[in-house]
């Protein structure tokens, strides 16, 4: 008894917390956009009891996918977003690995100072810190205003509301996700092991990709599900650094439900996100698990 | 202790007493440096082919950093390191013709058995199928064959070890470098494979360096054993000259059980003197070398296995003191008896148990006899 109110607990959660919302989400998404409160038809009425179930179910359709694949804009949006989402994941990995391997060869008594300072940035808002680099990066900006003091450059640099831009906010945002599985990974590297294959013959570098990546694969996968997965469906990046060239699902989400009003269209758009990100996600999990069975 | 099975007399390896033979590895007035902390304190060593030459000494004393300097993973501050004659300090780890067996092992936890072993090779870009023939061959010198597939988490404590000496006599090195290599093992598996060790270098030819602090290992496996202290070699010699024949008080004491009595000593004759360590007690007769001077302090050390107890005194021993039982030590083979002689001279005794414990001959408080040879003992001056 005991036993399945433990089991039932989490279960529970997860069905009030996800599976609740995630299934009223279909269900707008199936339905059609009217003028209303809410803006949606048909809303169950079970005052008419069987009659209104029936009515109900019969007003539910697919239109709104189907519009998704007539419109262009969305899965230009969904691609562009993927693509932003790799490129900035891979952009994070190459800064994040050296940082996070420097970490875990600094000395022991350094090492809670560094990760404070990767942490450090969480304190404060996220929306400051976006709203922080748009001062950077602006036109009249202290980057440019740096560079053309140094005479490096004789006419700024146009870097706000362009692609640019919003892979500096989502690299800078997402690092401390990926530099942390990296340095929990790297930390527990054991030395001796570099040593033995140097000792077996490996040079410095073929060490490193031979034992060195190879036992940080975890840590590697881990981390770029953790920036990969939240990037896709990012928006106040985009909003605040991005241009009228930067498409990404999360802002066509964001203008469908609060610019156009129209939840069906925009729930439509949210569940097919969630489509495209279960395959990841449950590769993420898969690798948490790996990792586990690994330790355990 | 030292009961290696001995090779017949007229095949005697000792490389070390012919002046002839050139050693596979010098050690010339190395000294290493940690900052302001000397851990390896001007050596001088010389180490030959075929050698099963151990390092012996307590915790901290350098034998590891000596290890790493053969391996190249530190430098000497002074001094040089010679590898057939050549100076090894520009060469880096990976070109040395030398393995290491760590420690810890440091088997790669991603690759299989097989991966670990082949990982060498693979490095030296040989043809695949001599690369198996010799990962075979490994896996069979180690008995391993059966767990080829498997990570070294699924394997137990001794396999892994095994894992880690295939691995790193794979290359055929000139030399393989033991840090600590059975310190993980229990006292019955550690015995197997000391033996093991020791049939494996026999038929392959290497040069073992073996780190240890554990003596009877030391003694067991090793062809010569330098004692170390504080960074630097107190005696280097054959397993039996160092129990028998210790340099000094520090070696007698650091290797086995010792009782350590000291005294001055007088010349009695041409290679004898007499040790007087107490008022109240006679003095002991010994051998002693030729230079010694009448009336300087001494060490007298002499191992407890050599004293006789006895209940008389026997007629035929040159040194015979009587004195009172305090304790007795039962270890099951062998019992020690700790006895008092007058002037409060402590003795430890050891004596086979031959007989049952319940016919045992002395119990506590007993007076007793201990006697010995002149030649059972030696007398250190330093
Ligand atoms: N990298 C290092 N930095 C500073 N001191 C060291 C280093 N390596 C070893 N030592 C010191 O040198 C001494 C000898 O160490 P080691 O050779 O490991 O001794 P052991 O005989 O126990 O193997 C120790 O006191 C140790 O603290
Ligand atoms: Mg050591």
């Amino acid at each position: 008894m005991r036993r399945a109110v433990l089991i039932l607990l989490p279960y529970t959660w997860l069905a009030a917390l996800f599976l609740v919302p995630f299934l009223i989400v279909i269900k707008i998404s199936l339905s059609d956009t009217a003028l209303a409160i809410p803006p949606y038809t048909p809303t169950l009425d079970l005052t008419q009891g069987w009659e209104g179930i029936r009515t109900w179910w019969a007003g539910l359709d697919f239109e709104n996918f189907v519009f998704l694949t007539e419109d262009d804009l969305y899965w230009k949006a969904y691609l562009s977003s993927l693509k932003i989402a790799v490129i900035s994941t891979l952009i994070t990995l190459s800064i994040g690995y050296p940082i996070a391997y420097g970490m875990a060869r600094a000395p022991e008594e350094w090492r809670p100072t560094l990760m404070m300072l990767v942490i450090l940035p969480f304190w404060t808002s996220f929306l400051i810190r976006v709203y922080a680099w748009k001062a950077i990066l602006s036109k009249e900006g202290f980057l440019n205003q740096i560079l053309l003091a140094t005479g490096l450059i004789d006419d700024p640099l146009i870097i706000l509301n362009t692609n640019t831009a919003v892979y500096i906010g989502i690299v800078y945002t997402y690092l401390p996700f990926m530099i942390l599985p990296l340095y929990a990974a790297l930390e527990k590297l054991d030395g001796a092991l570099l040593e033995a294959a140097e000792d077996l013959g490996c040079s410095r570098l073929s060490a490193f990709w031979l034992v060195t990546v190879p036992l940080s694969k975890q840590g590697i996968i881990a981390g770029c599900f953790l920036v990969f997965i939240p990037v896709v469906g990012e928006f106040v990046i985009p909003a605040l650094l991005g241009g009228s060239e930067t498409l990404m699902i999360g802002k066509v989400l964001w203008e469908e439900f609060f610019s156009n009003r129209d939840w069906p269209v925009a729930s439509a758009v949210a569940v097919i996100l969630l489509a495209i990100l279960i395959i990841p996600i449950v590769l993420f999990l898969k690798n948490e698990e790996k990792q586990r069975e690994a330790e355990g | 202790m030292a009961d290696k099975p001995r090779k017949l007399p007229q095949e005697v390896f000792a490389p070390w007493e012919d002046p002839e033979a050139k050693p596979l590895i010098q050690f010339r007035n190395v000294t290493k440096r940690f900052g302001e902390f000397t851990a390896i304190d001007d050596l001088t060593l010389d180490i030959y082919e075929r050698e099963f030459f151990a390092l012996l000494g307590p915790s901290g004393c350098g034998k590891t950093t000596m290890m790493r300097m053969l391996a190249g993973f530190e430098a000497p501050t002074e001094g040089q390191i010679l590898l057939d004659g050549q100076n090894i300090a520009p060469v880096p780890p990976n070109l040395r013709p030398v393995n290491m067996m760590f420690q810890s092992y440091a088997l790669f936890p991603h690759l299989s058995i097989w991966d670990n072993i082949a990982f060498g090779l693979k490095r030296d870009k040989l043809p695949k199928d001599k690369i198996a023939a010799r990962v075979e061959e490994m896996l069979r010198l180690t008995r391993l064959e059966k767990f080829a597939r498997r990570k070294p988490h699924q394997i137990s404590g001794g396999q892994r070890q095994r894992v880690a000496l295939a691995r790193s006599l794979a290359k055929a090195p000139k030399l393989l470098l033991l840090d600590e290599p059975l310190g993980a093992l229990d006292r019955k598996l550690r015995e197997d494979t000391q033996f093991e060790l020791m049939d494996i270098q026999e038929k392959t030819g290497t040069t073992f360096v073996i780190v240890t602090h554990d003596q009877e290992e030391a003694m067991t496996v090793a062809s010569r054993i330098a004692v170390m202290n504080h960074g630097k070699i107190v005696q280097v010699d054959t397993p039996a000259r160092i129990y028998e024949a210790p340099a000094n008080a520090y070696v007698a004491d650091f290797i086995g059980d010792v009782n350590l009595i000291e005294g001055t000593a007088t010349r009695t004759g041409e290679d004898r003197c007499s040790v007087r360590f107490a008022e109240a007690a006679d003095p002991i007769t010994a051998e002693c070398t030729a230079d010694l001077s009448d009336g300087i302090a001494v060490t007298y050390a002499i191992r407890p296995e050599k004293i006789l107890v006895t209940a008389d005194r026997p007629a035929d021993r040159a040194n015979a003191l009587e004195g009172q039982i305090i304790d007795i030590g039962y270890l099951g083979n062998i019992s020690t008896y700790h006895v008092e002689l007058p002037g409060g001279q402590m003795i430890k005794a050891a004596m086979t148990n031959s007989t049952r414990l319940d016919r045992r001959d002395f119990t506590w408080d007993d007076r007793v006899w201990l006697s010995w040879r002149e030649t059972a003992g030696v007398v250190l001056t330093e």
